[in-house]
């Protein structure tokens, strides 16, 4: 065990105003796995000088459900469910990626309707993703109630689109191999149309609350920077790598799907402070925004499945896979190996929000308990995906 | 200035306030036990089987092939088929479950099983009230508890119902046309077993869809 103990800390001499060396005692606290800023059951174990963070550990696992395990010994399809729980607020983005994985093992076409059904869900789990985040974020800086009850409002009308399509608001378990389950319901497209259309007007309103309040800034700008050559350094990736100034996003770099038809922008940051993480994530919602507008104009008829796709007894031939998606929290990848039998030889996850919470402690020293907490929240992680 | 985005903010507030005065959209809640919410009609809560006709006992269109049993990720479903066979509603001899039990407590509500039964005959429902003090049985689920007729799946998922009934329709027209295209083959076969040469038996090709094989016959 690597717990830290009194005597490995170095105690700094520090002085009062009078210049008298003061003595005193680090404190370790553990915060957690029952904090409500944690998002979940995290637990770090901060040393505290006064209160600043001199060191900081994260303990996680509390929410491991074996799932990489599990999917070794299910069939591929019976994965697709599990993969809704790993990122429970972005269920569809999980589906994506290890149906992406599945289709290049497998070697299915999707046909084109399927593929704007995608572009057009993920985009809206990016909304719903980051309008939570958002409220959250602000709930953890003890801005209680208003942000976050807003945010959810909004939320919930996405959520209404997912449950009218895929008949669960959280646990979809939409996409298929080679396409999608079924085809959009009737008047489903309209739904959207007005909820998209809604949503700029939500986004003003909550950038007048929020954006320029001196009180957010005062908390936020300067707190928690990540430098891009660390960022890149710890493979960050998403929204965090973006906010950092590292000009990455794998819907830019791989094109996967049909990414490469749609006109979109990625925001990038200056600073990589918490301030500019939750800006890029506003900034983000403006551009999911505008390809969800022209994937709903552009959307064509046709089939939902490659007919070549199977349900019962799928088999695909040996190989190794590895497909990647840009996630509303990074890239998010699923690695397969196949042996030809019904169930994956080997299944792995990229996470990104556990990969993004490896910098924790970079960003953390040397500030405040209270600025630990906003990090956090600004690092964006879900533990169902942290701990799989 | 310092304290202008709050003012801004506050002002914000202030209007939202008082629009859920005047504004319907302003007051996304509801109070649940009184007032309900309309459910989709995609809706997924659990599984039931659907049973044709008025007796659940006699009606269950499951033929127990454990293709669910098999598929479903968290292995909350357990079937023991029965010894016997019954007439199913295409005039095959078919087995049936003798126990078909489905643990509510374990079930992720997925709907893999709805999606690999070739048979149409299990079905998500859209109930969702199962509070229950006894945390063992009072969730496991029978055959009987799940048991719920076809005019219940109409009401629920009425689209989805309708191209079940055609999907069925389509077999049995099928297994019909098979019947009577075996019958003319067998007079044939009558006929020319009277002829030096006999004719390849075809009650070979009469034999009923296997239960529990990976290829069943019936496309999704």
């Amino acid at each position: 065990m690597n717990r830290p103990t009194p005597e490995s800390f170095v105690v700094r001499p520090r002085v009062d105003h009078e210049g008298t060396e003061l003595e005193g005692d680090m404190l370790e606290v553990s915060m957690g796995p029952q904090h409500p800023s944690t998002h979940g059951v995290f637990r770090m174990d901060v040393v505290l000088d006064g209160e600043t963070v001199v060191k900081l550990k994260p303990v996680f696992g509390y929410l491991h459900r074996n799932h990489e395990k599990i999917a070794e010994g299910t069939s591929y399809l019976g994965s697709m469910p599990y993969t809704d729980r790993l990122d429970y607020f972005c269920s569809l983005t999980n589906n994506w990626a290890y149906a992406l994985a599945v289709e290049r093992l497998a070697g299915l076409q999707v046909p084109e309707r399927a593929e704007y059904i995608r572009v057009i869900t993920a985009e809206l789990t990016r909304l719903q993703n980051h309008v939570g985040l958002c409220g959250f974020l602000l709930q953890d800086m003890g801005a209680l109630g208003t942000p976050l009850m807003w945010a959810f409002r909004q939320r919930e009308k996405v959520l209404d689109l997912f449950e009218s399509l895929t008949g669960a608001r959280m646990m979809c378990n939409y996409m298929r191999f080679g396409g999608c389950r079924c085809d959009l319901p009737a008047g489903w497209l309209e739904q959207a149309r007005t909820v998209v259309a809604d949503f700029p007007a939500f986004l003003r309103e909550f950038e007048t609350l929020l954006s320029g309040n001196e009180i957010l800034m005062a908390r936020t700008q300067g707190v928690g920077r990540l430098s891009p050559e660390l960022a890149v350094a710890g493979s960050v990736t998403g929204p965090m790598l973006r906010a950092s100034g590292v000009d990455y996003d794998v819907r830019k770099v791989d094109r996967y799907g049909i990414y490469d038809r749609f006109e979109f922008r990625v925001p990038l940051g200056d600073h990589g402070d918490v301030y500019d993480r939750y800006m890029i994530r506003v900034l983000e919602m403006h551009e999911s925004l505008a390809i969800l507008r022209q994937a709903l104009k552009g959307i064509p008829g046709g089939p939902v499945i490659d007919p070549k796709a199977k349900l019962r007894g799928f088999r695909p031939k040996p190989g190794e896979s590895y497909g990647r998606i840009e996630g509303p929290k990074g890239e998010l990848g699923f690695y397969l190996v196949s042996d030809g039998g019904p169930n994956p030889y080997r299944y792995r996850i990229r996470p990104p929000s556990f990969i993004n919470l490896t910098l924790l402690e970079d960003m953390c020293l040397g500030r405040s308990i209270a600025d630990a907490v906003i990090i956090l929240g600004s690092v964006d992680i879900v533990l169902g995906e942290v701990d799989r | 200035m310092i304290g202008i985005g709050i003012a801004k903010g506050l002002v914000q507030t202030a209007r939202n306030l008082l629009g859920t005065y005047t504004d319907k959209d302003r007051l996304p809640t509801i109070e649940y036990p009184e007032e309900r919410q309309a459910l989709t009609e995609a809706t997924r809560q659990f599984p039931f089987l659907v049973h044709d006709g008025d007796d659940p006992a006699k009606g269950l269109r499951c033929v127990a092939c454990q293709i669910c049993e098999k598929e479903c990720p968290p292995k909350c479903i357990y079937i023991v088929k029965s010894r016997d066979k019954r007439v199913d509603y295409k005039g095959q001899m078919q087995f049936y479950p003798a126990t078909f039990d489905i643990d509510y407590s374990v079930c992720m509500s997925c709907q893999i099983c709805v999606e690999v039964c070739p048979f149409e005959s299990i079905k998500m429902d859209t109930e969702f009230e199962f509070s229950t003090a006894d945390r063992f049985r009072g969730l496991l689920f029978d055959k009987h508890r799940l048991a719920k007729s076809d005019a219940h799946y109409h009401r629920i998922h009425p689209t989805d119902a309708a191209e079940s009934d055609a999907v069925m329709a389509a077999e049995r027209a099928k297994a019909e046309a098979k019947a009577k295209a075996d019958a003319e083959a067998k007079a044939k076969a009558a006929a020319a077993k009277l002829a030096p040469t006999p004719a390849a038996s075809p009650e070979a090709q009469m034999e009923a869809p296997k239960p529990g094989s990976d290829t069943p016959t019936m496309p999704m």
